[in-house]
């Protein structure tokens, strides 16, 4: 009995239960499409959240002014005024010696302001005057008009690029470059329009402003204390190492003496991320779950179909028993077409899970993770072999007339 | 009786085997006190109660009983399809206790040829396909197959319905294929468990015709039926009750030609 010979009954097989053959196929791709897509929408939402906060600057550390710790709240400190925040520190803090890992520090001040153009008045949220390399660390692309630069702080222009929700609120479909609003009373320059960076949590991202911080201090806020301090690192992976570094020259620079009680707090960009990263996580586990109940519940389909096939197909075999087909024979039949099913089913449960994902669902875009593939496949296929062949194997050592009470 | 099976056995002898050789030929079948117990303790059902019989090349016998008399038993056991549970059991010299399932498949394969009552033939798959099954665990190569098993069904006069599915045939051409498939390989034994049961009495006169064919072939047949005009056709009969063996004797054949009284039980 060759084995071209056992394929051709495997087949044969199939072919005259197609019913069965055709439910066996249906378990398997239902399972492997579900476990694909459904694991590729989880991992389509994590990398959207993830790019989300990404837009925001990743590498970015702030430094905010204010005292934290015990003494805060029985309020016995009182801020003394080199314990403020101010461009000199910020100066400190750029300097590489002491801090080799980061790339660069913008001061920032500002707050709430009310811009008026032409009668259209808005509130805008965050009007920040800071330095140019304000707009890299907090990943601020231009989308028309340009950036101002470091002339414009020296001289103190009053030039100002605007989010795209101040954009609209004021000017509309209007162009607003060159144009130039009022601001607590006095005239910048619109020179450039941010790209929109969506909005991240409760904040609109686009209702911001941002000047040079000489102009905004010489017009606006006057000289005093900076509200915080954006430090840029070298890289997404050395944010720690400068979190170390500028506390040690923060601490030094504002007189710390107990490490507890420090008058500024930083918040870490890359923490917010690992941290939203893990809520992601988790969402993509919850629907892997999910997916692997409903590739359970797939396989036990095919167990039931196949137990039931073999309890029909018992005294087939007995049949094939009394005619002298060796155990051999009869168990690789029903391990081909074991096989051949949960092969079958699997390639096109990984192609409908494939196809699926290329549709946008609930908003999200899916991103298949190549090891769901592998795994639901590796899993349906182990299914159908155990289940297709176990009850078979145990069929075939029936002796002959036992199988054939099986009606 | 001894004297009569004796006198069977030489006559069978001097038909098929040239004179020059004695009858060193183990005989096709040779049990020796074989029992068959089904379940344990009270529940235990004793079908076969120690069976000792010898059947030689060539042989006719029909065995007969009421049903429940452990003669199906017996068939199953004789056609390896079942272990009996104690005694033992030479299938042409072979001890079929001390094979193992392998070697049980192959004795299955060449030496039996088994015909059910329920015919048992695989549906959904064409009567020539049927025939070839046995030949194709055998080995056996396509072509070869399709020629052995299209002479086989020639010979139980099927050759036209060869492509057939099971279930558009009647009763009595399955079991004729059903014949086929057993001799198809060739077997040194045919056995047969009530092949007549399900068929009406003309089909039944053509099974019967066809299994003595197989019998002027030189094929040695065991068939186990309650009818008279079945057994009417072997040469010997072996009457079994409650698991035992009561009676054993030789008759001269209704089908064979030295029978006179042929068309009278036809």
């Amino acid at each position: 009995m060759s084995a071209w010979e056992v394929l051709r009954f495997a087949l044969g097989g199939i072919v005259t239960n197609r019913l069965r053959s055709a439910l066996t196929t249906l378990g398997i791709l239902i399972g492997v499409g579900a476990v694909i897509l459904l694991v590729a929408v989880g991992n389509g939402s994590a990398k959207q959240i993830q790019a989300n906060i990404e837009r925001l600057g990743t590498n970015t550390l702030t430094v905010f002014s204010g005292r934290f710790g015990p003494q805060a709240a029985t309020g016995t400190g009182l801020l003394s005024q080199n314990q403020d925040l101010t461009v000199a520190v910020a100066r400190a803090l750029a300097n590489r010696a002491g801090a080799p890992h980061v790339k660069s520090v913008s001061p920032e001040e500002g707050g709430q302001q009310t811009a008026t153009y032409e009668g259209a008045s808005h509130t805008i949220s965050q009007f920040i005057g800071t330095y140019p390399s304000y707009f890299e660390a907090s990943n601020s692309l231009i989308s028309s008009g340009t950036y101002f630069t470091n002339s414009d702080v020296v001289h103190a222009r009053k030039v100002v690029v605007i989010g795209q929700t101040v954009a609209e609120d004021l000017f509309g479909t209007a162009d607003p470059i060159g144009k130039r609003i009022t601001v607590g009373g006095v005239l910048f320059t619109v020179v450039g329009v941010l790209e929109d960076k969506g909005s991240s949590g409760f904040e609109d991202a686009n209702d911001v402003a941002v000047a040079p911080l000489t102009a905004v201090q010489q017009s606006l806020t006057g000289y005093g204390a900076l509200s915080s301090i954006v430090v840029q690192a070298t890289s997404s992976d050395s944010v720690d190492a400068a979190e170390v570094e500028i506390t040690a020259i923060l601490n030094e620079e504002l007189g710390v003496t107990d490490p507890t009680q420090v008058p500024y707090q930083i918040l870490n960009q890359s923490q917010l991320l690992s941290a939203s990263t893990e809520t992601t996580r988790t969402f993509t586990v919850l629907l892997g779950v999910v997916a692997g109940l409903s590739l359970l519940v797939g396989g036990i389909g095919i167990t039931n179909i196949m137990l039931v096939a073999v309890t029909e197909r018992t005294h087939e075999i007995g049949i094939r028993k009394a005619v002298g087909a060796p155990r051999g024979a009869i168990l690789g039949q029903f391990l081909v077409e074991a096989t051949l099913l949960s092969l079958f089913g699997g390639t096109l449960g990984v192609a409908a899970g494939v196809v699926g994902s290329h549709f946008t669902i609930v908003g999200v875009k899916p991103v298949i993770a190549p090891a769901s593939i592998a795994l639901a496949f590796g899993v349906s296929v182990a299914i159908g072999l155990f289940f297709g062949s176990y009850p078979a194997s145990r069929a075939a050592s029936l002796v002959p007339v036992e199988a054939l009470r099986y009606e | 009786m001894v004297s009569a099976l004796r006198a069977t056995r030489a006559a069978g002898d001097a038909a098929t085997q040239p004179p020059v050789e004695p009858p060193v030929e183990p005989p096709v079948i040779d049990l020796h006190d074989v029992h068959k117990v089904y379940g344990q303790g009270a529940a235990a059902v004793h079908a076969v109660r120690g069976i000792t019989l010898r059947v030689n090349r060539g042989d006719y016998v029909a065995v007969m009983g009421a049903s429940g008399s452990g003669k199906s038993t017996l068939m199953h056991i004789v056609g390896c399809l079942d272990v009996p549970s104690s005694g033992r059991y030479l299938l042409e010299g072979i001890d079929i206790g001390e094979l193992d399932e392998s070697q049980l498949a192959l004795v299955r394969n060449r030496k039996v040829g088994f015909v059910f009552q329920s015919f048992n033939l695989l549906p959904r798959t064409t009567t020539v396909q049927n025939v070839e099954l046995p030949l194709a665990y055998a080995g056996v190569r396509r072509p070869e197959r399709r020629h052995r098993a299209l002479a086989a069904l020639e010979l139980v006069g099927l050759r036209e319905i060869a492509d057939r599915t099971p279930r558009t045939l009647s009763g009595g051409q399955q079991q004729r294929a059903a014949v086929a498939r057993a001799i198809v390989t060739n077997p040194s034994l045919l056995l047969a468990d009530e092949p007549t049961g399900n068929l009406d009495s003309a089909a039944t006169r053509e099974l019967l015709a066809v299994l003595d064919r197989s019998h002027a072939g030189g094929g040695t047949i065991v068939v186990v039926t309650h009818e008279r005009e079945v057994a009417a056709h072997a040469r010997r009969v072996v009457n079994i009750r409650d698991g035992r063996v009561i009676g054993d004797r030789v008759q001269v054949p209704s089908g064979s030609p030295e029978s006179p009284t042929d068309e009278a039980v036809d």
